[in-house]
């Protein structure tokens, strides 16, 4: 039920985002015939004419509108001109490749971040800690796309041990294992690229994370029973930590997308951050259109996972939350 | 944020010994001698898969309908013209063996090539041309409806003849018939369909060396070996893949590391240009651009008043120091323009036109002269400066042409678009005071130089023309006369006169004759000569192995 409440509860917030989106969108100057009047260095009038006709941008904005509600009420999310192929075609087609990019990435970030977050906490090692925060100041403040410019350079063009961006050898065809182990080449740079913000991110949030749970009663009540340090902190510091750590996840999934856009445009991922860029560069509207409403669908769907996530680790916040 | 989206076919050059000299001038001669004697010792190897990039992916790759410069490039290899140039720009037989042309002008004769399959095993036939050039050239080419302007017929006596009927006589068609202008796509794929949206615009099927295999959206395209093309022997490579590199940064790295082969149309900024060129496993090449030939100027908005007197253009004209553009700003990638028309294309350039020389003082007296003074503050005028689109050298550009114009009392803001909204505001809504940009001013200047001179071409939304809507009897008289001219050394007469009066009238300043380039592994040989380099099929192309 409580599901089934919050899905209904996205409808009137996907209608906003559509109204927005489209609006704003056909704010900006210049559309896809001045684009690709502008490629081909030279156009009359008329050529121009003929191609706003065809792509239906010659009509008022009102009826523009209307075309594009009843086709998003048919889950119809339009055609590119552009790219000549349907707009859902093309979201389908690059999806798995950032889906890849994004989770791996995730999961890197996740799994290290939150282990070098609770180790600087817990240590009684003096350099960890120190240590530990200027990684994470540094993977923090650096930009993503330098970042990315020098594992290039130091990994492909100075060493020669992995490629420089792409999914897969393209001039070549291999099959089975080979062809895995291409792609985890390929996903090496541009995977450990995009984690080292998110680890820095997750890193010092579980940190201090960790340093308050420490500080709990629970906490000491359990050392006080006799358990063991280590029995202590993973049954009971480190998942209590983790809380903020899902709310996080939950929250920065979008931005994650986001900042695959600049690994995707560094590393030639053929994912969706370079299809949005190629829409907005090419005034593709419809494709653009598309992107944003798919990826603010898939931002509500794990915003309410992450919800959901968030009771079964804390059942108070499920029944405060409006179980009934 | 975007690199170069050239104007389509936009392009510059050098000759071969200017080149030579300019190599030699950084210390470089000894190496690209090597590199040509090294070439000739070795054969043609067969086989091998060339890695090239294009930037951006283009919107189709049927470059006759979707013109773009990615299009182009890769269509070359697909789809073979009418015609190709040589080193002169004399047109040689690809798909026509043969052609006349009447004493008059007035009925141009081809013989097509007898035996030419489509890569789909349809026969190649004069319907192909004819529906070519009346359906797709003359309706959707933003170019075919003027160079073809003069063709009121397209017939086909038989499978293997065109007859082209022509009102009158057009010097001008026959700069325009090579295959990625004047492109011959297959009639029975095209006829009875929307030509801009037919899907084989995505899916091509030529007549050319390599056949399309896949492009993948925001990857690459593959094109792989014709078995059956009419050059029989030829090609030489087994597949060609197009990538899509978007990152500068990132396509230095792929030549660098010797994934990436053949990268052209200006693949990473003027900057990086010479740490490539000191790369012994690459060839950074500025030859093959004398077709289209890419220049920069400046237009000023005519209709604003303070651009009304010529003295206060000719003034901005000499503020601006060319020649410490083309060699800090371009990198010695280009060299101070001395007219609308590039100094190369000898049968067309005028020497000896009126010049502005760098001269602040002289700028400074002619702005007081015209009565614009400066202030209390030392400025004498404000104006906005709009900014090209088209790379990091463009804005560059720009700031050099602020700093040099606030030393003689002239203050630039300077305004940023990305391409479709300066296309919108230079071209539709003509609002910007002084405008930079590059136009292609092609084999023929009646393609790519009038176009900036004639009122004609002063219409809203009309993309690379007559932005600052200069307007002139004289000139209209002078460029009605170039078409209507069927005597080649007349015409070349008033051509000199457009040239020249358009340096008077400064109503756009010619700064740069542009130099493209492209970079590409040694191992690579085989690229056509001529002034279309990069614009053609890759046919004749092959790797050699790498060096050991």
């Amino acid at each position: 039920m409580y599901v089934l409440k919050r899905l209904f509860q996205m409808i009137p917030v996907a209608l906003v985002i559509i109204v927005m989106n489209f609006f704003l969108l056909k704010a900006a100057p210049g559309d896809m015939a001045d684009v690709i009047a502008g490629e081909a260095g030279a156009a009359t009038p008329e050529f121009m004419a003929a191609l706003r006709g065809q792509f239906g941008i010659d009509q008022p904005l009102p009826v523009q509108f209307g075309h594009y509600l009843r086709k998003i009420a048919s889950l119809n999310l339009g055609w590119s001109f552009r790219a000549n192929e349907s707009v859902m075609h093309l979201i389908w087609g690059r999806l798995p490749a950032t889906a890849l990019l994004v989770v791996s990435a995730l999961l890197v970030a996740l799994v290290i971040g939150t282990s070098l977050g609770a180790w600087a906490a817990l240590t009684r090692r003096r350099w960890v800690e120190p240590v530990v925060s200027l990684f994470t100041t540094i993977g923090f403040a650096t930009p993503l796309f330098w970042v990315g410019l020098m594992l290039i350079v130091l990994f492909s063009v100075k060493l020669g041990w992995l490629p420089t961006g792409g999914l897969s050898d393209i001039t070549i065809d291999l099959q089975g294992p080979a062809h895995w182990l291409d792609a985890a080449r390929h996903l090496v740079l541009p995977g450990a690229c995009l984690s080292l913000y998110y680890l820095a991110v997750y890193a010092r949030l579980m940190r201090a994370s960790v340093l308050e749970v420490d500080r709990l009663d629970f906490v000491r009540t359990a050392t006080a029973k006799g358990l063991s340090r280590w029995r202590v902190v993973l049954r009971h510091i480190v998942p209590n930590a983790m809380l903020s750590i899902v709310t996080m996840t939950g929250l920065q999934f979008g931005a994650l997308l986001a900042g695959s856009i600049t690994i995707e445009t560094v590393f030639a991922w053929p994912g969706l951050g370079q299809l949005a860029l190629y829409a907005v560069t090419s005034r593709d509207v419809n494709l653009l259109l598309g992107i944003l409403l798919f990826s603010s669908f898939f931002v509500m769907l794990v915003n309410l996972l992450t919800d959901l996530l968030y009771s079964r680790l804390d059942p108070r916040i499920g029944e405060l939350g409006g179980r009934a | 944020m975007t690199h170069q989206i050239p104007h389509a076919a936009e392009f510059p050059v050098r000759s071969r010994r200017q080149f030579l000299e300019a190599g030699a001038a950084i210390g470089l001669g000894a190496s690209l001698l090597s590199h040509a004697s090294w070439a000739a010792d070795s054969s043609p190897v067969k086989g091998g898969t060339l890695v090239a990039n294009v930037l951006p992916e283009p919107a189709g790759l049927v470059a006759g309908i979707n013109i773009s410069q990615p299009a182009v490039v890769i269509s070359a290899s697909i789809f073979d013209g009418l015609v190709r140039y040589d080193k002169d720009f004399k047109p040689q037989p690809q798909l026509a063996e043969s052609w006349s042309e009447s004493k008059d002008g007035k009925t141009i004769t081809f013989k097509l090539r007898r035996g030419v399959k489509w890569h789909d095993g349809h026969p190649f036939t004069s319907a192909d041309v004819q529906y070519s050039l009346l359906e797709v050239v003359k309706k959707v080419h933003p170019r075919g409806s003027s160079t073809f302007g003069r063709v009121t017929a397209v017939e086909t006596p038989d499978e293997h003849t065109v007859v082209l009927r022509l009102d009158g006589p057009s010097v001008v068609l026959w700069s325009a018939l090579f295959g990625t202008e004047t492109q011959i796509v297959p009639k029975h794929l095209y006829a009875g369909t929307n030509v801009m949206a037919n899907p084989w615009n995505t899916k091509p099927v030529g007549t050319g060396a390599f056949v399309f295999k896949e492009w993948v959206r925001g990857s690459h395209v593959v094109l792989e070996r014709n078995p059956n093309y009419w050059d029989s022997g030829k090609p030489l490579l087994d597949r060609v893949v197009f990538k899509f590199i978007p990152d500068a940064g990132a396509r230095a790295a792929a030549l660098e590391s010797g994934e990436l082969h053949y990268a052209v149309t200006n693949p990473v900024p003027e900057s990086d240009v010479e740490r490539l060129r000191r790369n012994p496993a690459l060839v950074v090449d500025t030859k093959g651009w004398e077709a289209p030939a890419p220049m920069f100027f400046i237009d000023f908005n005519m209709q604003r008043p303070q651009f009304q007197d010529v003295r206060i253009r000719r003034a901005f004209a000499h503020a601006l120091d060319r020649k410490a553009l083309a060699d800090n700003i371009w990198y010695g990638l280009a060299k101070p323009a001395e007219g609308p028309v590039p100094s190369y294309q000898k049968q067309f350039f005028k020497p000896g036109l009126p010049q502005y020389a760098f001269d602040p003082a002289q700028a400074e007296k002619l702005f007081d002269e015209a009565g614009l003074k400066r202030g209390a503050d030392g400025v004498r005028l404000r104006i906005n400066h709009m900014v090209s689109p088209y790379g990091p050298v463009y804005q560059r550009a720009a700031e050099y042409t602020r700093q040099a114009l606030g030393k003689v009392g002239v203050e630039l803001t300077l305004v940023n678009f990305d391409l479709p909204t300066w296309i919108r505001k230079m071209y539709t809504d003509y609002d910007f005071d002084t405008a930079q940009g590059w136009y292609s001013a092609y084999p023929d200047p009646q393609i790519g130089v009038e176009r900036r001179y004639w009122s004609q071409n002063i219409r809203k939304g009309s993309v690379s023309s007559n932005a600052a809507r200069y307007s002139s009897t004289e000139m209209d008289r002078i460029i009605q006369g170039i078409h209507d001219e069927a005597d080649v050394n007349k015409r070349r007469e008033l051509i000199g006169q457009m040239q020249q009066l358009a340096q008077v009238d400064v109503p756009s300043i010619n700064l740069l004759e542009l130099n493209f380039y492209a970079i590409y592994s040694k191992r690579l040989q085989g690229l056509r000569e001529g002034p279309l380099r990069f614009y053609s099929t890759l046919a004749d192309a092959w790797l050699a192995p790498p060096a050991a």
